[in-house]
């Protein structure tokens, strides 16, 4: 905020657009692979696919050290908390890839165990269809998230200051019908219901 | 958060003052895993007193799924449990199945399944022995790996259209018969295989570096490894002569029986375990090079009057008894006739022994699909290995195990 | 089969035998299980030669046509010279289904002990480290027991959001 409340207008842009330049061609991603998409991701980055080419070669398993969070396969019941601490923890400015199906909106797995999409609980810049997507779908999708940065970002990431609401599929709480939706009772660390659900009749 | 510190109860650290150990979280995300599972490492200095593991990170009910889905359905969602060698899944997967209903397959079938089997067991390898390396710091093996791998899922995709997750075998045969070109694939990758395998020996096998991370490391013996469950390579490097394609045939390897010898090693550590996978490589590629040059020819489904499997696009839309069939097997209430009876079948996968247990209560459902994941039973072993080692060895004996997530949770 | 004369001349009367396809199976009926099992796995592994513990799994046979016991736990041994399998069948009934553990017998049961106990909610007294195993400890249901609806209460959805501005 600072920089903008500091410079004019016509110095803030350019300044937006060198850094827009430098951060989109070197994305460093930050593998968040639980399940099938992980070996594709690595496939991506071996030698046939070699995503060197577009500069998110660097993979970083700190999330300190990386900009882009690729979650490739289906995020488990237990693994929701250590994938949003692993959002909280990467710095500023950062995007996130929802890759595959499960990662997106559970896949084939719609059982009580898997979250139906990472969308609920973390904001998610781009989502890649198929179980799992071919490399070349998940270089297309760095490419999407390089021309996005390029249209959308700023020098000081004030564009996500603003986003406090939550982004995610709206139909939430209606999935479970009324009887279905009390949690059998227990102490849950885990599963505290933030979110009041409607009240059915 | 649910970290809470599993604090390891150490009463049998004997007579130590433990005040000086401390605890050390390794995972759920942490590239030496490469997939989901956590360790909770009591540590004095560098060496480790006890290593708790902690799972389920990945636990995404795929048994509940079996009970939910038909024997067809259920093939995708056994595909996604080893990742790294799928077809292998399918193929046990309806091996039980076929065993369940009492189908005998085609002679074609059993040879493409063989094949396929057999290219899924070198692709795990590849991968579990390229990731190995890459963790004890030698990239170069994780490409030449990889390279390999890509041809293998060309093979994969000309033959079903998808290259990682194929869900090619249906009850009683295989989604579709292979064209020509997949037998050219395969052959090439026949005739192109031994260089890569003769890199990564190069690269690896009397690498100083390597060899000082993995001889010695992460003992497991023959009795142990006998009383803790294990099979599969893990198993044969602690000289447990034990391979179902020997010891069950199943498949085509009763004739091929002559085509392959069983890999075993003596020490049980991680270079043995390594070795082990990189002979049985080089076996499989025997074994695929047998079976593509006996390949036989007719059908590789059973017949259409058995009403047993889906029958192709042809019959369905030109014959009414292929169509009836079609609709048969297709409406939610009808599909197969099963035996109110359970039945395990087994198949010997890359990791071991892949079973499954299924329960039919008459429908076309699996009443309980019960999975024997391998996985899950050698990363039980896993504190047994570790203690006494370093951390830097965690990498090298995970890498050795092979633990693949979605087959450990399931 | 020559275990089963082994079998017939110690426990004679507490099990009975069934065979389907190549799984020639033991099965131990709720009232017999709980005392009869552990002597029976020992007595198969110490002198018939069953060695190895190929695998353990829970079955929940509520619903289940002609069923009489609900849970149950399956044993598949093979003796690792030979290569014979057998499956052992040990029924266990609401409202407190317990098995003795056979950790003491196998090491590798351990884990698939606990697994069956976090599936199925079957105890198996005398286990070392009676936890959950794949679900987090704090969760109460037993998901794959047959009245376990596949989608859960919920518990998939129970989490904070995190929001751009978080961070």
């Amino acid at each position: 905020m600072a920089l903008t409340n500091l410079l004019p207008d016509f110095l803030i842009a350019p300044l937006d657009y060198l850094a827009n330049m430098a951060r989109k061609h070197s994305l460093w991603p930050m593998p968040f692979a639980t399940a099938c998409c992980g070996i594709e991701l690595m496939a991506t980055a071996s030698s046939r696919y070699d995503i060197a080419r577009f500069g998110s070669e660097a993979m970083r398993f700190s999330p300190r050290q990386c900009d882009v969070m690729i979650v490739a396969g289906r995020v488990a019941m237990k693994m929701v908390p250590v994938m949003q601490r692993i959002w909280l923890q990467m710095p500023e400015p950062k995007w996130c890839i929802s890759m595959g199906a499960c990662a997106s909106s559970g896949g084939v797995f719609d059982t009580y165990a898997v979250v139906q999409g990472i969308d609920r609980f973390i904001p998610v810049d781009v989502y890649v269809p198929g179980c799992p997507p071919r490399p070349e779908q998940l270089i297309r999708s760095i490419l999407d998230l390089q021309e996005k940065i390029q249209r959308t970002g700023t020098i000081d990431a004030r564009e996500f200051a603003s986003r406090t609401a939550y982004e995610g599929p709206t139909a939430l709480a209606r999935e479970l019908g009324a009887e279905e939706a009390i949690v059998a009772p227990g102490d849950y660390n885990t599963a505290t219901r933030l979110r009041s659900l409607p009240t059915v009749n | 958060m649910p970290l809470q510190t599993a604090a390891p109860v150490l009463e049998d650290v004997a007579g130590a003052d433990q005040e000086f150990l401390y605890t050390l979280n390794f995972g759920p995300q942490h590239p030496a895993t490469h997939t989901t599972l956590r360790l909770i490492l009591t540590l004095d200095g560098e060496t480790i007193v006890k290593a708790v593991p902690d799972i389920g990170y990945l636990h995404s009910g795929f048994e509940k799924l079996g009970e939910d889905l038909d024997f067809n359905q259920y093939v995708t969602i056994v595909d996604r449990m080893n990742y790294i060698s799928p077809v292998a899944n399918e193929i046990a997967w309806h091996h039980t199945v076929e065993k369940l209903i009492g189908i005998e397959i085609t002679p074609r079938c059993k040879y493409l399944r063989t094949i396929l089997a057999e290219l899924a067991r070198i692709s795990d390898h590849l991968l579990c022995v390229g990731a190995a390396a890459l963790d004890l710091g030698a990239l170069t093996g994780f490409l030449y790996a990889f390279n390999a791998r890509e041809k293998i899922y060309n093979v994969i995709e000309s033959t079903a259209g998808q290259r990682f997750h194929p869900s090619y075998t249906r009850v009683g045969g295989l989604m579709a018969d292979i064209s020509d070109d997949v037998v050219a694939l395969v052959r090439d990758f026949v005739k192109t295989f031994p260089k890569v395998h003769a890199d990564i020996c190069r690269l690896l096998n009397r690498n100083r570096i390597f060899i000082d991370r993995t001889k010695g490391i992460g003992v497991l013996s023959k009795e142990d490894a006998i009383n803790t469950s294990c099979s599969g390579p893990v198993a044969r490097a602690s000289g447990v002569v034990r391979d179902l394609r020997k010891d069950e045939p199943y498949l085509a390897y009763k004739e091929l029986a002559g085509a392959f010898k069983v890999v075993c090693g003596k020490g049980g550590d991680c270079y043995n375990r390594y070795l082990v996978r990189m002979g049985e490589m080089l076996e499989s590629w025997k074994i695929i090079a047998a079976a593509v040059e006996n390949l036989p020819t007719g059908p590789v489904n059973v017949e259409l009057n058995d009403k047993l499997t889906i029958p192709d696009k042809n019959a369905t839309y030109r014959s009414i008894e292929g169509l009836i069939q079609h609709f048969e097997l297709f409406m939610w209430n009808r599909r197969w006739e099963t035996p109110v009876e359970e039945v395990y079948g087994a198949h010997e996968t890359a990791n071991g022994e892949l079973g499954f247990y299924v329960v039919a209560d008459g429908g076309g459902k699996a009443f309980r699909a019960r999975t024997r994941p391998p996985s899950f039973i050698h990363f039980a072993v896993f504190p047994m290995m570790i203690e006494g080692h370093q951390i830097s060895d965690v990498p090298a004996v995970l890498g050795s195990l092979n633990i693949i997530a979605a087959e450990l949770d399931r | 089969m020559p275990y089963l004369d082994t079998l017939n001349a110690k426990f004679a009367g507490a099990f009975a035998t069934s065979a389907f396809r190549d799984n020639q199976r033991v099965v131990l009926s709720a009232e017999k299980a709980f005392t009869v099992l552990f002597p029976l796995l020992k007595c198969l592994k110490e002198e018939c030669g069953f060695d190895f513990l190929a695998e353990l799994g829970g079955i929940d046979y509520l619903h289940y046509p002609h069923a009489t016991d609900r849970f149950c736990v399956v044993y598949g041994l093979t003796n690792t010279t030979t290569g014979e399998r057998v499956w052992v069948k040990a029924f266990a009934n609401d409202p407190d289904p317990e098995l003795p553990s056979v950790v003491a017998l196998w090491k590798g049961a351990d884990w698939m002990e606990r697994e069956v106990y976090d599936m199925y909610g079957v105890r198996f007294p005398g286990h070392p480290d009676p936890r959950r195993i794949l679900m987090p400890s704090e969760y109460t249901g037993h998901p794959l027991r047959k009245d376990y609806p596949l989608r859960g209460y919920g518990e998939r959805h129970n989490f904070p959001t995190v929001t751009r501005a978080d961070s």
